[in-house]
């Protein structure tokens, strides 16, 4: 990491050079590892190191963009006046008000030198543990941790200076024994400290267990028990389909007209908070704008979805929630840090209370059918179990799904006490969800996987 | 550059390692995109670096860099030296490479417009025109016009004596309505949706394509959509058009072919593969008329390169031959394991990223048919045209696609338009079920800019060559 002045001088430098009416520097700089490893074994172990400048240079209402990873003088001035060639020749953009002015920024902790330091060799350690513990099952680990840091940098013409470095440490653990059961388990922290290598192992190698000789059922309606890496996967649709602000302005959105009212269970609330240490805090996004805290769904009832400034800028009087993603404008903001509020109940009391249902471990490969009624499809995947009499009876094979997320959100009966920090919708060095376990009830299977 | 190269080399023979090779990649990348009239996105990416992969005591180290300088090159030798000798730690076994001869050669995607040299105006003149007529009915809500270039200089260089450049030249645009009444949404596009079709080639392509000229018909069936039928729930037969068989030989033959998959070595995110080795040469995958091959070398492919990220010869493999499974996409470490050598699939997305198996262009090979012929001997089914969404479980088998539009059969004739169109099935069964494929005249290549693969993920450009297919017994209308 360099230091944040040297970084700052840098963008400095370029917004002096800058003639347009408004510009923006961007500043990114990464290094990351990752070991993968299958079949007990690692078979691909990689570093990477990069860092890059994306300048926006607005004229009137004409917008330029160039990002380049050449950062001597004589190429930052070539970018630069790339943007201005591109914003000079291109047309007004009548939706575009003005890039963020400056702000107060929360002063959070999200570097650890610990997690920055790590060798090659402790991280084949880790993925040592995980294929140790399946090995003496007799089962296959595959996997990959990842560790990593960045340095984001953001400033621009209204006095916009902040600068934040981030390392990420994650370990997603998939085991799979030869009777055909698979059990998966993730962590994912700003600390490799927090990263218990085994309790994963142990939970993914204890899973694939519970999982041999699946057996087929019929596709149908069933009350299923949503682990929260499922419950993370559909979140992260509704969010992507459904919570930021283009997809409202557009109409795509199915909290269009629903403000006030209620679109899902009484139980269910969904909020984002990029500053809540209980997910991957990030005080700032990609355009220099503070996080705030936007509640999406409050017991059911539709209250607000996010916005960048661009978007911001298409409604009067709306300010940004300090969403904007990296890159263009075009795919609009997004909550990267999603949280559901949690029940009451414990995982074995939703089972215990479960007379015929399936038990979902996670989804793969999830779609989108229809964005305004929510209705995506997908597969279940690394464990998948039939529940009878309020107990796992035995595994099934994977089915696929067709549903409408509101109304899973709409069916929930019990929702688990205890979250967890899962994948979320974007980079793992910005993004997680924190989501409990739900049961609910009505959930449609419409096909047999494998 | 050559110089560099070779020290880069030679560094890494003194610190001992049994094999290496470099890439040293330099991109350029414009992007454009006009939604309702306004110029949302123009954007240029310059970027460039390196990337070391070596092999010590039998296993891989990786370590790349975006300063291509000696000393940061020598770090990286380093970095990637230790990696290995850390991962040979945990090794299944000495990582071996089918042969391949040295290659000193320069390869340069052929075209006739360098579309980076083509002015923004011209650009946005084409983009606006396609768009602005999109947006002559009211009910149109959302109209976009997609134009994207990539120019790649790559250079591979190895300890064996190979020394390869290539410039690959890629381009494509696109446009889409969307229609909005009373909380329905309906979207069509045009030529493909996910920003249109792309292919290796010059601007003479984007030109060749037809923007303004589809720009009112596919708007007219976005409103049209609006108040279609719903398609039915029911076991039918289907005609697919080309784009969207191009997904479904993406995902249900593309994928499962990949050697890597097989060896479960894309377990942990992608999946395996339900094509395993005993079933080379002998597994019915499809109908007799079902012929599928792997080829890098077929004119405008976005798959189509020189050499791949090993320095391996772009070739053409066959896949599916008369519905018999009979070949991989391989790699040299994977190809070593079976006693074959490497048909050149591994690639990289960028300078960052270590080579994967990567589909090339998988094409399904012309049949008989017209397509009118097609339809007027069908008595009774389903036309699917152009990807709305894509869905297929982790060894490949179960899929779900879900299609933009779709119109009746009956009686020989195309008759009402269907919204929301979805089908269902299992890999095998659904190609064994086909009985009537387009002839040359309808076939032509698609270019599937976001493929999806590995960890760090890496999004590729692959192509796919298809005309429309005939399908019998096919489940349809998931979703009631």
């Amino acid at each position: 990491m360099k230091e944040q002045e040297a970084v700052l001088s840098t963008l400095e430098k370029v917004l002096r050079w800058s003639t347009a009416d408004q510009t923006e520097v961007i500043f990114k700089a990464v290094d990351s590892y990752l070991t993968r490893f299958a079949q007990n074994c690692v078979h691909q172990n990689v570093a990477e190191r990069d860092a890059n400048l994306s300048i926006r240079v607005i004229r009137g209402r004409k917008i330029g963009s160039v990002t380049t990873n050449l950062l001597d003088d004589e190429s930052l001035r070539a970018a630069l006046a790339k943007a201005d060639e591109i914003a000079e020749r291109g047309k007004e953009n009548p939706h575009f008000r003005s890039l963020p002015v400056s702000a107060e920024y929360p002063s959070v902790r999200t570097f650890d030198e610990r997690t920055a330091a790590l060798t090659p060799e402790e991280r084949t350690e880790v993925a040592r543990i995980a294929i140790d513990r399946a090995r003496k099952e007799h089962f296959h680990a595959s996997g990959a941790f990842s560790t990593g840091t960045i340095q984001v940098a953001v400033a621009n013409s209204f006095g916009v200076r902040v600068c934040q470095s981030f390392t990420k440490s994650s370990l997603k653990i998939v085991v799979q024994s030869p009777k055909g059961g698979s059990g998966y388990a993730y962590r994912l922290s700003r600390r490799f400290d927090d990263i218990d290598a085994r309790e994963l192992s142990d939970q993914a190698t204890e899973k694939c267990g519970l999982g041999g000789d699946p057996v087929e059922v019929q596709p149908g309606e069933y009350t299923v028990i949503l682990e929260p890496y499922a419950v993370g996967a559909l979140l992260a649709y509704l969010a992507y389909i459904g919570l930021g602000a283009f997809s409202l302005q557009e109409g795509r959105s199915f909290m269009c007209g629903k403000f006030g009212k209620e679109v899902m269970g009484e139980n269910i609330t969904l909020w984002d908070d990029g500053l809540d240490p209980k997910g991957m805090v990030v005080p700032f996004d990609f355009e220099g704008v503070p996080k705030r805290k936007v509640m999406l769904i409050e017991s059911g009832v539709a209250r607000g979805v996010v916005y960048d400034s661009y978007t911001a800028g298409r409604e009067e009087g709306r300010i940004s929630t300090g969403h904007k993603l990296p890159g263009p404008i075009t795919l609009g903001p997004i909550p990267t840090n999603l949280f559901m509020k949690e029940g009451g109940y414990t995982v074995e009391e939703m089972i215990g209370s479960t007379e015929n249902g399936i038990y979902v471990s996670r989804f793969w490969y999830t779609n989108v059918l229809e964005p305004v009624k929510t209705l995506v499809t997908g597969v279940t995947r690394d464990g998948t179990f039939l529940i009878r009499n309020g107990r796992i009876s035995r595994a099934v094979k994977n089915l696929r799904f067709t549903e409408s997320i509101v109304r899973t959100l709409s069916n929930v009966s019990m929702i688990s006490r205890r979250t967890r920090l899962v994948e979320g919708i974007f980079s793992e060095f910005f993004s997680g969800s924190v989501v409990p376990a739900l049961k609910a009830d009505k959930f449609n299977f419409t096909g047999v996987a494998d | 550059m050559r110089d560099l190269v070779e020290r880069a080399l030679n560094y890494a023979q003194l610190k001992g390692v049994s094999y290496a090779d470099i890439r040293i990649v330099e991109l350029t990348s414009e992007s454009l995109e006009i939604k309702n009239g306004s110029p949302e996105e123009i954007s240029s990416i310059e970027e460039s670096g390196f990337a070391i992969r070596v092999i010590s005591d039998g296993a891989w180290g990786f370590a790349s860099s975006s300063q291509i300088e000696t000393r940061e090159i020598e770090r990286a030798v380093d970095l990637a030296l230790r990696i290995a000798r850390a991962s040979a730690t945990l090794k299944s076994g000495d990582v071996h490479l089918s042969p391949v001869e040295p290659i000193r050669a320069d390869y340069r995607t052929p075209f006739r417009k360098d579309p980076l040299e083509v002015s923004i105006d011209e650009k946005l003149d084409l983009l606006l025109k396609a768009d602005a007529l999109m947006r002559k009915q009211p009910e149109i809500r959302i109209s976009r016009a997609f134009m994207s270039i990539w120019k790649t200089h790559k250079t591979f260089a190895s300890t064996e004596g190979s020394f390869i450049k290539q410039e690959i030249v890629e381009c494509g645009a696109g446009i889409s309505a969307t229609a909005v009444r009373d909380g329905e949404v309906q979207t069509r596009s045009y030529p493909n949706s996910f920003r249109g079709n792309y292919a290796t080639s010059g601007y003479e392509y984007i030109e060749s394509l037809g923007l303004v000229e589809n720009a009112e018909r596919i708007s007219s069936q976005a409103i049209q959509l609006l108040s279609a039928d719903r398609c039915p729930s029911k076991t039918t037969t289907v005609i697919i058009d080309g784009s969207q068989l191009a997904l479904q030989i993406h995902e249900s033959c593309g994928h499962p072919v990949e050697l890597d998959r097989v060896f479960g070595t894309e377990v942990s995110y992608a999946g395996a593969s339900f094509l395993t080795t005993d079933k080379l040469g002998n597994f019915r995958y499809g109908s007799p008329i079902v012929n599928i091959v792997a080829d890098a070398t077929v004119k405008e492919g976005l798959g189509t390169f020189g050499f791949d990220d090993e320095g391996v010869p772009a070739r053409r493999t066959q896949i599916v031959k008369e519905g018999i499974f009979v070949g991989y996409l391989t790699s040299r470490e994977t190809a070593a394991k079976m006693g074959w050598r490497s048909n050149g699939s591994m690639r990289a997305d960028s300078w960052k990223k270590m080579p994967l198996i990567r589909m090339t262009n998988i094409n399904l090979e012309p049949g008989e048919w017209r397509l009118e012929e097609m339809i007027a001997d069908t008595k009774e089914g389903i036309y699917f045209e152009t990807n709305r969404s894509w869905s297929i479980d982790d060894l490949r088998l179960n899929f779900q696609f879900g299609t933009e539009i779709a119109w009746e059969i009956k009686n020989g004739k195309l008759g009402r338009m269907l919204k929301n169109p979805t089908y269902t099935g299992i890999t095998p069964q659904f190609w064994r079920s086909c009985d009537a494929i387009g002839n040359g005249e309808y076939w032509r290549m698609w270019g599937t800019p976001n493929c999806g693969k590995g960890e760090p993920q890496q999004v590729i450009r692959v192509g796919h060559g298809a005309s429309p297919a005939r399908f019998r017994n096919v489940t349809v209308g998931v979703v009631k």
